[in-house]
């Protein structure tokens, strides 16, 4: 345990002032239920939750309401006990301030559970499936920001076997401090869940990457390990330097492994797991919970009272603001997620959901409006920062002029988004704005690809089909030819001559007849 | 961007009294005369283009450019050959491709090659470092002489002015003298050119200044030089007598203002890692043949520019390794 573990550091990266302290001094607060829960559809990566409620329809904690109707999604429950008092498009916490379909709850203030599915204390005995659909029906999703359904991410397949399980704690955004709380108040929870996941995914070993300014929740950590007697779990202390949390950038400080380029964690035996996240496993399988509720840090110079607060999901955010003294004078502005990732709030009546792991409102000093965009000089700056080692200011070059087979030649979709080289750059050009138009226009262009090639395929069968129509009702007409000749040709002669004699046999019936009608008469 | 050009600014500052020591008054009027020339250019063009001059005048860059393209001068160039580089370096060579950014030549190269071939003999007429001609030009006669085309009476420009070392070891060489017999001149000190030498090593500690302030990578600079270094050792390796050595090769002429303060224009040069040590060398290469081998005595100007525009080919196959891709020696 004294052991320093070897750390395999990576390109780039930025030291950056840390904000921690603004938040992580009180333990978390427990936020009272709002008046309204607004329980967006899509709180996940996928498909949209469907609802099964009505509105009227009375709700007990727990229950789903929104069931995920495909493989990619996650469903979405009540989040306490109370009545749908609409279902329809409201505005949710979105980059472009979009909207979008979410059930509205009024709760009863009983707070009452719906029966719950039987914990899972024998999950050692327990095969993959029947966990993996534990953590589906639980809803859990990576709380880490990203929202993935974590049900599918623990789903390897079993074609690549995982040998290390990593939890990411880094937590290595400014001011974020949710996970550092977490791991403080409820490390034995960290290392269960660890547990649960790491007999899912079949790993022999976990490392726990937490960076070095919280060592408190590193402490808790190993402790909770000894107690435990978990001998396979290690907690290894990474530099406090942005983005170590970046999912490959903790896999390889951590493994000394590189994520391939265009591939997944488990090509190289590693699943990536948030520690948040992780601890909603353990809820799930141990007591039979569903995701509901998380931590939430509350920061920045435009409130009163920053801290961190247990938050119901679908808590609108200007109760959870309200809630925590309101907004002080100097707020001048509203973000979700941390200052470097996360994107700015066009208004506070958005609700909490599942992946809201902070919400900022920052001061002038702390968020000057960043000045006017001015022209690259290339001067490579943001090269010596990319954790992606990538070539920043040429993929800009390429995204300004629209020249987007050249982008991916430097590799663009390697890009992680994470903004150090819009920090250091010294024109002030918000770069990662344009990769991620770069990116939106690509996948747009493919969609468009996509479409054009399945209504050519579409026009190419169709053109077959008719083809083949024509071919087959040709070689009918052909058949139905061939066998009349045939009829006509093998018994050709037969039938004729049966013919004539047939008629020589009328002709001759007939005048017998009439010869002898004749006799009758002549007779007569 | 500012703080950048500032500094670029800040370094050149040692090298440039040197010269204004070496050469007299001459240095400093032309340094005035095209920054005048640039910010008057800048602030047309910029106002031609719809831009407000001062966002843009305030980022230095049209100064150092001049600087540049100044201290790249003979110190007695008639005024208006002057003026007409540093405008078609400001106007043509960086504004017309998109300003600032935009440009795919250094544009004080640019100016530089301008006037080379278009007034090859005022551009060749080198003063003598005052260390070895012994007489001070006044500042009275440098003005006179810039602004009237003329020398003072009594004088003319065969007595005042002298070729640059560079020059000097061309010709002599050209005539089948040997470097032991070129050397014997007075012209010469402990490598390169009298005074020459010592101008090279000001701009050196200018040029270190900038690297250690990490405004410029160490790449280009040692790469350059390093390439210089080795071909020039290699040649004055295999024939001492007709190859100067390598050390004349780093103090004479532009070498060092080249390779801390010219190859190192981040817009026209290479980016990448890698790529910006195959510039640097190239260029390195590129001075030694034309020094060599080439009609000029001096050859920085042209090695940038040629190599700006290999630069953005040279960062495509250079691309640094993406992580999560397969190493290629592994």
């Amino acid at each position: 345990m004294a052991e320093q573990k070897t750390i395999w550091p990576f390109h780039g990266g930025l030291h950056l002032d840390d904000h921690k302290q603004a938040s992580n001094r009180h333990p978390v607060q427990l936020l009272p239920l709002p008046t309204r829960l607004v329980l967006p559809l899509q709180q996940h990566i996928g498909q949209p939750a469907e609802s099964i409620v009505q509105v009227g329809d009375t709700v007990k904690k727990g229950q789903i309401v929104a069931r995920a109707p495909d493989y990619v999604s996650a469903p979405v429950h009540a989040s306490t006990s109370g009545r749908v008092v609409e279902i329809g498009t409201m505005p949710i916490a979105h980059p472009s301030g979009l909207s979008d379909t979410c059930i509205v709850i009024e709760p009863d203030g009983d707070d009452c559970w719906d029966d719950l599915p039987e914990p899972m204390a024998d999950f050692m005995q327990r095969s993959a499936a029947d966990l993996r659909e534990r953590i589906r029906w639980a809803g859990i999703v990576g709380l880490g920001g990203a929202a993935f359904p974590t049900a599918v991410k623990v789903n390897t397949g079993g074609q690549t076997a995982i040998d290390t399980l990593v939890i990411n704690a880094a937590e290595c955004e400014p001011y974020i401090t949710c996970d550092d709380l977490l791991m403080r108040e409820h490390a034995e929870d960290v290392i269960d869940g660890v547990a649960v996941l790491r007999h899912v995914i079949g790993a022999r070993q976990c490392l726990i990457g937490i960076e070095d300014n919280k060592p408190e929740a590193a402490s808790a950590l190993r402790q909770a390990i000894v107690d435990k007697g978990d001998h396979e779990t290690e907690v290894v202390m990474v530099p406090t330097l942005y983005p170590s949390g970046g999912e490959k950038q903790l896999i390889k400080l951590l493994t000394g492994r590189e994520v391939p380029s265009n591939g997944l964690p488990a090509a190289i035996g590693v699943l990536c797991q948030n520690v948040a996240t992780t601890v909603a496993v353990a809820d799930a399988v141990l007591r039979g919970r569903p995701l509901i509720d998380r931590i939430v840090t509350l920061s920045g110079q435009g409130i009163n009272a920053p801290g961190n607060f247990r938050v119901t999901v679908g808590t609108p955010i200007d109760f959870l603001i309200a809630q925590a003294g309101g907004y002080s004078d100097r707020v001048n502005q509203l973000l979700l997620g941390g200052p470097m990732m996360g994107f700015g709030l066009h208004t506070d009546q958005v609700p909490v959901t599942k992946a809201a792991n902070c919400v900022l409102a920052l001061s002038h000093e702390e968020a000057p409006s960043p000045p006017a965009e001015r022209p690259c000089i290339r001067c490579g700056e943001c090269v010596k920062v990319c954790p992606a080692q990538l070539l920043p200011q040429q993929m800009f070059w390429h995204a300004r002029a629209h020249d987007f087979d050249r982008i991916q030649e430097y590799h663009l979709f390697d890009c992680i988004e994470c903004g150090c080289c819009a920090y250091v750059c010294p024109a002030d050009i918000p770069l990662v704005h344009y990769y991620r138009y770069a990116k939106t226009e690509i996948w747009t262009q493919e969609r468009e690809r996509e479409k054009s090639d399945l209504a050519r395929r579409r026009h190419d069968a169709r053109q077959a089909r008719l083809e083949r129509l024509e071919q087959e009702r040709k070689s009918r007409l052909r058949k139905k030819k061939e066998a009349l000749e045939k009829k006509s040709g093998g018994d050709n002669a037969d039938s004729k001559k049966a013919a004539i004699q047939a008629a020589m046999k009328r002709v001759a019936d007939k005048k017998a007849a009439q010869q002898s009608a004749a006799q009758e008469s002549g007779s007569d | 961007m500012t703080r950048i050009m500032g500094l670029v600014l800040l370094a050149l500052v040692p090298g440039t009294l040197a010269m204004v020591w070496y050469f007299g008054w001459g240095t400093l009027i032309n340094l005035g005369i095209a920054t005048v020339a640039a910010v008057a250019a800048e602030a047309l063009v910029l106002r031609l283009r719809g831009r407000a001059p001062g966002a843009t005048l305030i980022d230095l860059s049209a100064i150092v450019t001049a600087w540049l393209l100044a201290l790249s001068l003979p110190p007695l160039l008639p005024w208006w050959q002057t003026v007409t580089g540093t405008v078609f370096a400001i106007v043509f060579a960086k504004h017309l491709f998109g300003g600032i950014g935009y440009n795919p030549f250094n544009p004080a190269m640019a100016g530089y090659v301008l006037l080379l071939v278009s007034f090859p003999i005022t551009m060749t007429r080198w003063l003598p470092p005052e260390v070895i001609s012994g007489n001070a030009i006044s500042l009275a006669d440098s003005l006179q002489m810039i602004f009237s085309g003329t020398p003072p009476l009594g004088q003319s420009w065969d007595v005042i002015s002298s070729a640059t070392p560079l020059d000097q070891m061309k010709t002599e060489l050209s005539q089948n003298r040997m470097i032991s017999e070129i050397r014997q001149s007075p012209l010469w000190g402990d490598f390169g050119g009298r005074g020459w030498e010592w101008i090279g090593n000001w701009f050196l500690l200018g040029g270190l200044f900038l690297v250690w302030r990490r405004v410029i990578s160490w790449r280009i600079p040692v790469s350059m030089l390093g390439a210089l270094l080795l071909v020039a050792g290699l040649f004055w390796l295999i024939d001492p007598e007709t190859h100067p050595s390598p050390a004349f090769h780093l103090f004479s002429g532009g070498a060092i203002l080249c390779a801390f303060f010219i190859a190192t224009d981040p817009v026209s040069a290479s980016t990448t890692p890698r790529g910006q040590l195959v510039y640097g060398a190239l260029i390195g290469l590129l001075v030694f043949i034309i020094r060599t081998w080439g009609g000029y005595p001096d050859a920085v100007a042209f090695a940038v520019l040629l190599l700006n525009m290999a630069a953005p080919t040279i960062d495509y196959y250079t691309q640094p390794r993406v992580f999560g891709q397969e190493n290629h020696d592994a």
